[in-house]
């Protein structure tokens, strides 16, 4: 007879979460002034955010990085790892905690002015699939009425149609292969650069980093148009694609 | 095992509960077994269309709450026994409903007949969501106008997310029904086109029912459509729609009324 051993299955999986980076500047005392009065115009800014601490921009010859990791924490700032560490420091290996290689520097976010007291967003919820790896949501049918679609780390595009009722937004670009019928809202996140695409527009309310327009604004002649629509400064402009 | 199949739209008014008792006979007289089940507690009316409202002892609600069985409850049709009618509770609400009983009932009716027939109410709540949980097959009914085509859009954002086929990942089979359809006033633009419908719905098209006064002088017989005047125009374009449901393939057209002399001179039909 035969014993079979039932061994727990260790299941792996891949996960991607988004983090702040912070990056000290010497003298560090003076940015750690600097970074508390920061955290007093905003209190909750930190809270629950992982952060990766970039000492890419502290010189060698620094002395009690450790230490001044450790204020850091003591701050409330949850260090999940360093970047640019040097390994000559004292005591730095117990922060080690380097980063991959290949992770990406990602860009900078305005902090919050005067937020005191009301708390921080949740941490986003990111999108399954394999479409998360890159920065691109693809939709391969029409997003109907009722529906909202959040995408905060990149473009999205869409196969079908954006019906009206409909809302679809992305921290980068639109494109909307079908009749964007809906609302859009490109560069959710603030990225003035973000542009809306759509082969015909019919749209309800466009919207790029903040500046918008609703269906009265836009001129008769473009709609039902191919259209490109982009920031110039703080004026939306609308091309049509032909 | 039959096909749960329901009739919604979102929009109230636009001919769910019409559609439904005209499928449902168009069916049954094609030799299917077929049940028509009214999720409209509180407003029933589908026994009202089908004429069986002097014949409701227990209703949906008795079996949902396990208070009948579900063979006490069915009515038999008195013109075609294949059709049967499962009412809605008229002294209830959507509240009454709960998901496991809903699913015992399907799960039921699904095993004694070949289609299950779920007149959904109007609206995208509990009683709307319930009504199209354990489909297989929707009819989306849309009236020509743009109200009517957003609350579909919206109803069909619904069937792709929230009824029990799609929670599992798999597709949900919609079929278009535009109904009220006046190609006249179409023609004349004081109507959405159905090219428009189907290009903003982009689902595939079961059928288009014309505008006729035979709808509403069925309902108020109480027989559905396809059994009262089987000849009108709308009848025969509900019995196309319902060969096309099981699945044959064939041109949609658009049936008219046939007016004598005497209709086309004075524009409408002697009654």
């Amino acid at each position: 007879m035969t014993l079979s051993e039932t061994r727990p299955l260790i299941r792996l999986r891949g996960r991607s979460i988004m983090a702040l980076v912070l990056a000290p500047e010497v003298p560090l005392n003076n940015w750690l002034a600097a970074l508390d009065a920061q955290m007093e115009r905003s209190p909750n800014f930190f809270d629950s955010r992982p952060v990766v601490v970039d000492l890419g921009g502290v010189p060698r010859e620094q002395h009690g990085v450790a230490e001044f990791l450790q204020l850091l924490e003591r701050r409330g700032i949850r260090i999940i790892g360093t970047e640019g560490a040097h390994p000559a420091w004292a005591g730095i290996e117990a922060w080690g905690r380097p980063l991959p290689a290949s992770a990406k520097p990602g860009r900078p976010i305005e902090p919050p002015e005067a937020q005191s007291g009301k708390a921080a967003p949740p941490p986003q919820v990111e999108p399954a699939g394999p479409s998360a790896e890159a920065n691109t949501l693809l939709i391969d049918q029409p997003v109907r009425s009722g529906q909202s679609l959040v995408f905060e780390r990149g473009d999205v595009t869409v196969l079908g149609s954006v019906a009206s009722g409909a809302e679809v937004m992305a921290g980068g670009s639109i494109h909307v292969y079908g009749t964007l019928r809906g609302r859009a809202i490109a560069g959710l996140a603030g990225n003035a650069g973000a542009r809306i695409f759509c082969s015909r527009l019919q749209a309800e309310l466009l919207s790029i980093d903040g500046v918008y327009q609703t269906a009265d604004d836009m001129p008769a002649k473009i709609l039902g148009k191919p259209v490109h629509v982009w920031l110039d400064g703080n004026h939306m402009k609308i091309s049509v694609l032909e | 095992m039959g096909k749960v199949l329901v009739v919604t739209s979102g929009k109230g008014g636009v001919g769910k509960t019409t559609s439904t008792a005209a499928l449902g006979a168009a069916l049954a007289r094609s030799g299917e077994n077929v049940v028509v089940i009214d999720f409209d507690v509180g407003l029933r009316n589908l026994d009202l269309v089908m004429g069986a409202e002097r014949r409701v002892v227990f209703d949906l609600i008795n079996v949902v709450q396990g208070d009948a069985k579900l063979a006490q409850a069915l009515i038999r049709d008195k013109r075609i026994d294949t059709l049967s009618l499962l009412p809605a509770s008229q002294t209830r609400d959507k509240d009454a409903l709960t998901i496991e009983g809903v699913d015992r009932v399907i799960a039921e009716a699904k095993v004694k007949f070949d289609w299950v027939i779920c007149d959904s109410p109007a609206g995208i709540e509990r009683g709307a969501l319930l009504a199209m949980r354990n489909a297989d097959v929707a009819v989306v009914v849309t009236n020509p106008e743009v109200s009517s085509v957003r609350d579909s859009d919206r109803i069909i954002g619904m069937l792709d997310s929230r009824t029990l086929r799609a929670e599992k990942g798999e597709k949900i089979e919609k079929h278009l029904l535009v109904t009220r359809y006046d190609p006249g006033r179409a023609s004349r633009n004081e109507m959405l086109k159905v090219d428009d419908v189907l290009e903003i719905l982009s689902i595939p098209l079961l059928g288009i029912i014309p505008e006729s006064e035979e709808v509403l002088r069925a309902s108020n017989m109480g027989s559905p459509v396809t059994l009262n005047n089987p000849d009108s125009a709308p009848a025969r374009a509900y019995f196309d729609a319902a060969r096309r449901l099981k699945g044959e393939l064939f041109e949609v057209v658009v049936p008219l009324d046939r007016k004598g002399f005497i209709g086309r001179l004075f524009g409408r039909r002697v009654a």
